[in-house]
């Protein structure tokens, strides 16, 4: 569960995340927020929800392409508990649309923005975040 | 023009997620975990994120329209409202739970891992059901349009 503490990795890796997001907004002229692309998918237009599929399509492309770079070496370790996943997904899904936003729609593009919606709502979450990973390790014990 | 953009922007994001660990959920935690074996790694990606697309945003400010679109979809909003406090709560509970938003888990789905699938089709399920009644409530009340 360790990991170790990778900052060349992780500013390259953070730095080719807000090139993408840059690359959007410049073209095309869109957010690069991964939940509000989600969720705009499912009631809209065909002429706006095939670039959403599109940017979509392109993040496990990316992904493998990436760990294929990397050779994996960065990991890849998650929960195996049934119901902890869809109890985690189900509140991700429902949080990040009823917040308008998620770490890539707030926390990069909102807040690079200078949105104060987007720094309070990144706050939030990372504090609720923290919070929870402190109830699961440090006073539960486990996952 | 604009799918293709859209295809290579999302393919450069994806990379991203991969090569700063971010699409290992255990990293994630490990960053959440600030009073256990801290891994500060995701805030060096956020910061790499900001800085270039901070610089992104001066780019963009003072121009009238995107190069291949006819004008820039940009959040509006000022107000701090209880729905943004509460839907990033929940979104924050759910992230410290597994380790993994909206970015990472979509990102994981080639990985053939069935774990990732569940994760993914609950969120997807949890966006659509909030999505559906959005669109209920606002046919009943045709004011203002939804989506951002």
């Amino acid at each position: 569960m360790e990991t170790t503490f990778t900052p060349i990795a992780g500013l390259v890796g953070g730095g080719l995340i807000g090139l993408a997001a840059t690359m959007l907004l410049l073209f095309n002229g869109k957010i690069a927020g991964i939940s509000g692309i989600l969720g705009s998918i499912f009631f809209t237009d065909n002429s706006d929800r095939v670039w959403r599929l599109m940017f979509l399509l392109g993040l496990p492309l990316g992904a493998a392409f990436g760990a294929w770079l990397t050779s994996d070496a960065l990991g890849f370790e998650i929960a195996r508990n049934p119901f902890l996943l869809i109890v985690a997904g189900a509140l991700v899904g429902i949080g990040t649309q009823l917040g308008h936003g998620c770490t890539s729609g707030h926390g990069v593009c909102g807040m690079a923005r200078g949105s104060h919606r987007s720094i309070i709502a990144t706050v939030t979450f990372m504090v609720t975040a923290g919070v929870t990973v402190y109830v699961m390790r440090h006073l539960m014990g486990g996952a | 023009m604009k799918n293709i953009i859209s295809l290579i922007c999302g393919t450069v994001f994806g990379i991203g997620l991969a090569t700063s660990g971010m699409t290992n959920p255990a990293k994630v935690l490990g960053f959440l975990d600030v009073f256990g074996a801290w891994d500060p790694t995701l805030a060096f990606v956020m910061g790499g994120a900001l800085l270039v697309s901070a610089f992104g945003a001066l780019l963009v400010r003072g121009r009238e329209r995107p190069w291949f679109a006819d004008n820039f979809s940009i959040p509006t909003r000022r107000d701090l409202d209880p729905a943004l406090i509460a839907g990033a709560s929940v979104f924050g509970v759910g992230w410290g739970l597994v380790g993994l938003c909206p970015g990472p888990a979509l990102a994981n789905i080639g990985r053939g891992n069935v774990e990732i699938l569940v994760f993914v089709a609950a969120m997807i399920a949890g966006v659509f059901a909030y999505r559906l009644i959005a669109r209920v409530r606002a046919l009943r009340t045709p004011k203002k349009p939804i989506g951002y």
